[in-house]
């Protein structure tokens, strides 16, 4: 009786399906309890990876739950990798879909989070430019030049306070959240991954930025979502987070 | 045929797995801790602080890869972006070893984080050669293949296990990467002789010696099961074991694995130094 990896995968996953025939003790016996030694440690293993990947979202929902959810979401979305680093891409839409968190809307975004700051940590190093560079640079030379950031830099826009939960469950003195919409920054200074809230109209212009915009017509696309954008709030984040690696003000 | 001695360049001394917690520590004073072994898939990001703390510890250290990732035994091709990622670390860190396992992890492209196991058929023993070849083609060196710990058996198989390991050394070039903890764990759970496996484990082709802790469970018999934690300290029988397999193999690097519940440095610098002493008194 052979067993195919099929088969064994199959019984994995489901501890309501029968372990295969062809698995056996030293006595030719049925394995039985003994495949449940693999069950448990693969969803050990992926149960522990997402307690590491998702700290916040853990703390929010509790051991228990979150035990629960990676139970789960492992069975749904097996890792497509062997980079267990960036295990649970899927896990933000993962939480938006279940019916029993709906009225945790900020869940999904609190894992993006989370996943953004994972990929900070593990992107490519970059030397970030000395600031006073950007100083030195006249106001018309200024908006004709173009920025390129670090790999570690993204950007994430919440409907949510998200970066107030994040803090208010990262730092033992962050002030509570209020209802408001949020967007992040995230950079890496050196190696710890920094996410920093985001002026209105900020999250655009980076944007704008990242697309190969100058900052003159990134700063056009970012009034358009705020008209009172504050430019030199967005560039002082960038420059503390070292996102700003190298800049072209030639074309 | 190769000796061992080709296949590896760690030295025969102790090692231990390494962990990001023990970095200072390390750096500081490593004690009776002569080189490092990294799980591959964790240094397979593009940057940041792993690969920083790796490039550092390669600079004082003898570095082994151990993969935990490669699903050699994997009834599918190996994945061509897994191999590509391998070749890639291998190529800029140079380590003094590259380690994977008679295992699969993968099937039909997802990752199960865990060494499933496999049938020691003629079938298997030729995709697993087959796979060994290519691994060794891409990276350009030979590796080491470890023996895994076993909960249950296949009715299918018709090898032992220390045959179809030396039988894929001989075919394929490739060295031998002998868990003694491992074996302890299969001998309990299946019934054998540790002893046994040992005196039939071709130890000429065996480049590194694990060594780990494990955790005891029972099946539903009543019988004891031995589970393959690396959660704790090393248990007496598998220190006897090691000096049981050393007196025949001769001196070899060892390693000391513990993944889970990392203890700080002092605890498994112990543990080390008394992989150091075992070493110190092989017979002459």
């Amino acid at each position: 009786m052979s067993v195919s990896q099929a088969d064994f995968t199959r019984a994995l996953m489901d501890a309501g399906q029968q372990v295969p025939d062809g698995l056996v003790d030293q006595h030719g016996q049925p394995a039985g309890r003994r495949f449940d030694v693999y069950r448990n440690n693969v969803a050990a293993a992926l149960t522990e990876a997402m307690h590491t990947a998702f700290p916040v979202i853990a703390k929010l929902l509790g051991k228990q739950n979150m035990d629960g959810l990676a139970g789960l979401y492992l069975r749904q979305h097996p890792p497509a990798s062997p980079l267990m680093m960036f295990y649970g891409e899927d896990f933000p839409a993962f939480l938006e879909g279940m019916e029993q968190l709906r009225h945790l809307g900020y869940l999904g975004d609190v894992a993006r989070l989370e996943l953004a700051l994972r990929r900070a940590y593990h992107a490519a190093d970059a030397a970030p430019i000395a600031p006073e560079v950007l100083g030195q640079l006249g106001a018309e030379a200024l908006m004709r030049t173009r920025l390129r950031l670090a790999p570690a830099v993204q950007v994430l826009r919440s409907p949510w306070p998200v970066h107030a939960i994040w803090r208010f469950n990262t730092e033992s003195c962050a002030p509570a959240p209020q209802p408001q919409a949020q967007d992040v920054l995230i950079t890496r200074p050196e190696y710890d991954p920094l996410p920093q809230l985001l002026p209105p109209g900020g999250a655009a212009w980076v944007a704008a930025i990242q697309a190969g915009g100058t900052i003159g017509t990134a700063l056009e696309a970012a009034a358009e979502d705020q008209q009172d954008f504050d430019l030199g709030a967005t560039l002082t984040l960038l420059l503390q987070g070292g996102a700003i690696t190298g800049l072209d003000n030639k074309g | 045929m190769r000796d061992a001695a080709s296949q590896t360049h760690l030295p025969a001394a102790p090692g231990i797995g390494y962990k990001p917690q023990h970095f200072t520590a390390i750096m500081q004073d490593a004690g009776r801790v002569a080189w490092l072994e990294i799980h591959a898939e964790n240094y397979m990001g593009d940057g940041g602080r792993p690969l920083a703390q790796l490039r550092h510890l390669a600079e004082k250290f003898p570095i082994s890869v151990h993969g935990v990732g490669l699903s050699i035994g994997g009834e599918a091709p190996l994945d061509p972006d897994h191999l590509a990622r391998l070749k890639h670390l291998m190529g800029w860190l140079n380590p003094a070893s590259f380690s994977e396992h008679l295992a699969w992890s993968t099937h039909d492209s997802h990752f199960y984080n865990d060494l499933l196991p496999l049938p020691y058929t003629d079938a298997s023993l030729q995709r697993i050669c087959d796979h060994i070849d290519q691994l060794q083609d891409t990276i350009a060196r030979p590796m080491l293949l470890e023996n895994p710990s076993s909960y249950l058996a296949f009715a299918e198989s018709t090898w032992s296990e220390p045959d179809f390991l030396a039988e894929i050394a001989r075919r394929t070039g490739c060295g031998l990467l002998l868990d003694v903890n491992n074996v302890f764990v299969s001998a309990t759970n299946l019934g054998f002789s540790p002893q046994g496996y040992i005196d039939a484990f071709a130890l000429a082709h065996v480049g590194e010696i694990h060594l780990g802790g494990h955790d005891t469970d029972a099946d539903e018999h009543g019988r004891p099961l031995l589970i393959d934690s690396h959660g704790r300290e090393i248990a007496d029988p598998v220190w006897a074991l090691l000096d049981y397999t050393l007196a025949r193999s001769g001196p070899r690097p060892v390693l000391v694995e513990w993944d889970n519940d990392v203890p700080d440095w002092p605890v498994l610098e112990a543990e080390a130094a008394r992989a150091a002493a075992a070493l110190e008194r092989i017979p002459a």
